[in-house]
């Protein structure tokens, strides 16, 4: 299937939680969700027949840098050969989805990864802590606000 | 006589055990010598790429990508540039898209013969470590003529490569391929079907496909699950639809499918075809100009790409965000190791701490790419 028919089923099933559908992007086409319903969406996407994305290839933090973080789903199917993209965004203030750790267990990991660098939280992730950052790290290093901190243990952190 | 009562015990594996091939903390749980699970601690080796590349140019990103998973540079670079490439529509001259075929499939070669020969060292068969540092010097030797370098390349470039192939390099590289043959047929006989590395590594840590897909596990370790799935043939990118070779997948043969000894020998047999790959780029290298479509400014336009690649240890990508700007807004390594290490407490449960060392080393990965 490409882009447009994904993007078509994916809408025939969530009415209201498909808020953008760009697809003369540059690259890759993209669709944009409504966060609070991501888990259902992914539930639906790896379940349908039709769409089966088994594999979730990446999940990216992001800093859209207009007060909203994101986060970006990179979605493949190896049975069906095809792949999507979905984006939600969060405000920055108060920046939570629904973790789709049940659906993909490669979101474990990813979403922990998301947390450390740009402290997104992910609802009912069953062990939501700093992967690659010390667990006493203080602030989210890719958000694009982000000032590292004078000392961490008694070492000078900016160089 | 009262019943024992047997306690559950933690037991630190790492951050420097030789057996997790670099800096990795394994926190097992053990039952007396059962493991009842394996939590990895990551991160000992986070060197901040993704933070690094937000402040450089896209040219500048390469030499960072080459220190991401430090045993397959070339690899690194070809995923990197292909993207940025994507980004800015370029073509690149055909020369160039063999060139990097060799160089990656040489790089993919070097990497396995490290992961072979670790792993038998693992397991405590130490003469085959030496026959395939041996023969990945050679492979090193190649990349030096080359560009100069034997770990980190620094070779390709978005639109082109530093240099071209040195006068030589195609008859070395086949005098390699002559000798190197023989030498994969001596290590099967002296370690992948030896009775001892058989039993150390066949029915232990079984992955089953779906658990493998669902982590996202991807190159031999998903492969040496049984499923078919290579991007080079399923989602073909640079050159690779031109070549005539096969997907190797586990078999089962020495025990279950989907345990160590599978993922252990699918790496075996990807050389071999990755010799055939080399040989078929070798035969028809095109002429040309290999620095001709290298942009002197490299501003791509307002968009994203996720550019997907086979690197050795499976997939490798890199998800580009440009605001238009000289450098990227966002470039997220998506690393191979990182998912196919976050299985591992699914392969260890159940199976003894001896066993623990067999099952890292058949993950094969390099904390250099799980930590970024």
């Amino acid at each position: 299937m490409n882009a447009n028919e994904i993007y078509d089923r994916i809408k025939n099933r969530f009415p209201d939680g498909v808020l953008e559908f760009k697809a003369d992007a540059v690259v890759d086409p993209f669709v944009v969700v409504r966060p609070e319903l991501i888990r259902d969406i992914a539930a639906f996407v790896s379940s349908d027949p039709d769409l089966k994305f088994d594999f979730l290839m990446s999940l990216s933090g992001m800093d859209f840098n207009d007060g909203n973080l994101g986060v970006v789903y990179h979605l493949s199917s190896i049975e069906n050969r095809h792949r999507i993209v979905l984006k939600a965004k969060l405000p920055k203030a108060d920046a939570q989805i629904p973790s789709v750790e049940s659906v993909w267990k490669s979101a474990n990991w990813h979403e922990r990864e998301a947390f450390d660098l740009f402290g997104i939280v992910f609802q009912g992730h069953p062990d939501l802590r700093r992967i690659l950052l010390p667990d006493d790290w203080e602030g989210h290093p890719l958000r694009k606000d982000y000032k590292a901190q004078e000392y961490y243990r008694g070492m000078k952190v900016p160089y | 006589m009262a019943e024992l009562r047997t306690e559950e015990m933690v037991l630190n594996m790492g951050p420097q055990h030789p057996s997790t091939h670099g800096v990795l903390r394994v926190e097992l749980v053990v039952d007396g010598e059962v493991v009842v699970d394996a939590i990895p601690h990551i991160g000992y080796l986070h060197r901040c790429f993704e933070k690094h590349a937000e402040v450089m140019s896209y040219q500048q990103i390469v030499p960072y990508c080459d220190r991401m998973d430090y045993l397959g540079s070339m690899n690194n670079d070809h995923a990197y540039v292909l993207g940025v490439e994507k980004l800015l529509n370029i073509q690149v001259p055909q020369r160039v898209e063999y060139i990097r075929v060799i160089m990656a499939e040489f790089q993919r070669i070097a990497s396995h013969l490290v992961s072979i020969g670790t792993y038998g060292l693992d397991i405590g068969a130490f003469t085959p470590f030496l026959f395939c540092f041996r023969d990945r010097e050679m492979i090193l030797d190649l990349f030096e003529m080359t560009c100069g370098a034997r770990l980190l390349y620094n070779y390709m470039w978005p639109g082109g490569l530093s240099h071209d192939l040195p006068p030589g390099f195609v008859e070395k590289a086949r005098a390699f391929i002559k000798h190197f043959r023989p030498a994969i047929k001596e290590l099967n006989e002296l370690l992948s079907y030896n009775e001892i590395f058989v039993k150390r590594t066949a029915n232990v840590g079984v992955l089953p496909a779906d658990i493998a897909i669902n982590y996202g596990a991807s190159g031999p370790t998903l492969r040496g699950s049984g499923v078919k799935w290579d991007l080079r043939k399923c989602e073909p990118y640079s050159v690779y639809d031109k070549f005539d070779w096969d997907i190797v997948v586990g078999t089962g043969e020495m025990g279950t499918l989907g345990d160590c000894w599978d993922r252990y020998m699918v790496k075996v047999w990807e050389i071999e075809q990755s010799l055939r790959i080399i040989e078929q780029a070798l035969d028809t290298l095109p002429e040309g100009d290999v620095q001709a479509a290298i942009p002197k400014r490299v501003r791509p336009p307002v968009g994203e790409v996720y550019v997907r690649s086979e690197s050795p240890r499976g997939e490798l990508a890199y998800y580009i965000v440009s605001d238009g700007s000289q450098k990227p807004y966002r470039v997220k390594g998506r690393a191979p190791s990182f998912s196919n290490l976050s299985l591992l407490p699914e392969i260890s449960r159940g199976y003894l701490i001896a066993d623990m060392i067999a099952i890292i080393g058949s993950v094969d990965i390099t904390l250099g790419d799980v930590d970024r």
